[in-house]
């Protein structure tokens, strides 16, 4: 029974954007709060490398974009804590990456690869295996998030405010970091690298608009994020549009009708 | 009776640049110090070390077992995009009751704000605030940088006096930074004056009318006027100051300095009572 509605592509689609939409929002929200976007851009975009490493040695996918991502999150996650204002190095990384990255598929691919998949995402290709993978990733991110919710919203706030209290804020950063790594991981397939960090970022910015809570606006979040994933594969089907950036587009949409929302509630 | 915090030989480098060279200093229990230092001199790179918060380049930190700290930074940058209320960020990361909350906003003298965002609150309000939640976690030691940035003169004596009050009902040590030595005079114990070493130390009046400290504050503002007078009324008597008269009215000093661990109230202050909220 499962595995035959597995069989339509939509639905299969729909369950790989719906755990993706799960992973994103939480963290986006953390990302939004600790001014991270080119952290989560670097990261992202490294996945790239990633994607040419595995083609090169003939590795699976997932496991050489896990690996990158990890490496260059550890990198940023390194250098911005050793120097203040790091927005212009941060900004050379993620967009060498995004460079280099796209050389290196050049490099080993040949006709095999279809790079706008992964620059884009391939979302209508998605097999059952891959919405394991993906829902796995997706729980551990949350799963991760929710354990450390209270300390990571102090480590916010403040290192030494963290410190204070008894918290380690370096633990704390290294699991925003691993959770970057893994969300990269599983949502190239769904929204490709250029639009990752934007599914980050947009369904937390939004949900600021409504949110009165920090809970409240990662809830909000994640619902604003799966409503731009049903409504996106909707889209990319009515008008035939490719649907990572569908995906997106509707996500940006619901940005500016919270805002105008957040606006007449004053 | 041991220290809660000893520092021996402290070096702290920031890069190629040493900012803390050779710094001694025992917080003892129940005890109010007071850091001075101009900008740039290290006080804030001192708490934090004491944190734990900086590697050190050399020297030792030791605490007492299982000590409780409670510290208010001299700045946070909040982030308007994280929607926190006043309660919420008191439960951070313990959970607090409504009491308990309640109860420390009042002691910080910021009662009723519960609800209010952090990131809509004055910067006087985020202070009280940042002390409400220290004072939540029953600290042996307050480490306070610069508490009264952004508040008025009265509202710094004010808090000061806070401070002592607060010392007095819970018996807990104070270290603080601030940079107006003639309003912290009658509320500290002690006065370090830092300046990536610590150039002098003692008792308020022995520290103002140190060469080193006029040294680094010279004797121009209107505080240090009644310093200068002191200088020269005496030679470093410090049993007998309480005899000048301090006619500015500006130095809560007032001759009670002498008076350590019974603190007197200074009369320039009590007129302003009822001032702040
Ligand atoms: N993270 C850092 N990286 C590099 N240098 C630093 C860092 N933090 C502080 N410094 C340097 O260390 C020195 C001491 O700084 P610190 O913040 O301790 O001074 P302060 O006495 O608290 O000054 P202020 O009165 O302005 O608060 C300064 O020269 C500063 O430039
Ligand atoms: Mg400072």
């Amino acid at each position: 029974m499962i595995a035959g509605l597995l069989d339509d592509f939509m639905i299969r689609a729909t369950l790989a954007g719906l755990g993706v939409a799960f992973a994103a929002a939480p963290l986006g929200c953390f990302v939004v709060w600790r001014r991270m976007a080119y952290f989560g851009d670097a990261t992202a975009h490294a996945a790239l490398l990633g994607v040419a490493l595995s083609l090169a040695l003939s590795l699976p996918v997932l496991a050489g974009v896990l690996a990158v991502a990890l490496g260059m999150a550890l990198t940023v996650s390194l250098l911005s804590g050793q120097h203040q204002g790091t927005d212009s190095l941060l900004g050379v990384l993620s967009h060498g990456a995004l460079a280099i990255g796209l050389v290196a598929v050049s490099f080993v691919s040949g006709v095999r690869v279809d790079l706008s998949a992964y620059l884009f995402g391939d979302i209508l290709s998605v097999r059952p295996a891959d919405i394991a993978v993906i829902w796995g990733g997706a729980i551990l991110v949350a799963g991760l998030i929710a354990w450390r919710w209270s300390v990571l919203l102090l480590a916010t706030l403040g290192e030494d405010l963290a410190r204070a209290g008894g918290v380690d804020p370096r633990r704390e950063q290294l699991v925003l970091t691993l959770t970057l790594a893994i969300t990269v991981a599983v949502a190239i397939k769904v929204v490709g690298a250029l639009l990752i960090g934007a599914m980050l970022i947009i369904p937390a910015a939004a949900a600021r608009f409504l949110a009165r809570s920090p809970e409240a606006m990662a809830v909000i979040a994640a619902l604003m994020a799966a409503v731009s994933v049903l409504a996106g594969l909707r889209g990319a089907m009515l008008f035939d549009t490719p649907a990572g950036p569908s995906i997106v587009t509707a996500a940006t949409l619901l940005f500016a009708l919270a805002g105008l929302a957040g606006r007449l509630r004053g | 009776m041991s220290a809660l915090v000893a520092i021996e030989g402290l070096r702290v480098r920031h890069g190629a640049q040493t900012v803390l060279d050779d710094v001694d200093l025992r917080i003892a229990k129940g005890e109010i110090v007071t850091v001075l230092g101009p900008n740039g001199s290290g006080k804030t790179t001192l708490m934090r070390a004491i944190l734990g918060a900086v590697p050190l380049a050399g020297g030792r930190i030791t605490h007492a077992p299982r000590l409780r700290i409670g510290y208010v930074p001299q700045k946070l940058a909040l982030s308007p995009s994280l929607p926190l209320s006043v309660s919420r960020f008191l439960s951070l990361p313990t959970r607090r009751s409504v009491r308990a909350c309640r109860a420390a906003l009042a002691e910080a003298d910021v009662a009723g704000l519960e609800t209010r965002e952090i990131a809509s609150l004055s910067g006087g309000q985020l202070q009280r605030v940042l002390l409400a939640r220290a004072l939540l976690g029953d600290p042996q030691l307050l480490i306070l940088d610069e508490p009264t940035t952004g508040l008025d003169q009265p509202g710094a004596a004010e808090f000061y006096r806070r401070i002592e009050t607060l010392r007095a009902a819970r018996g807990c040590a104070v270290l603080m930074v601030s940079h107006d030595l003639h309003v912290v005079m009658s509320a500290s114990d002690r006065v370090i004056c830092l300046n990536g070493h610590i150039c002098c130390s003692g008792s308020p009046q022995a520290v103002a009318s140190a060469p080193e400290y006029r040294a680094l504050f010279g004797t121009g503002t209107g505080g240090a006027l009644a310093l200068y007078r002191h200088s020269h009324d005496h030679s470093h008597d410090h049993g007998c100051d309480h005899d000048h008269g301090h006619s500015d009215g500006a130095d809560p000093g007032g001759g009670a300095g002498h008076a350590h661990g019974a603190p007197a109230r200074p009369s320039a202050q009590e007129t302003r009572r009822g001032v702040v909220r």
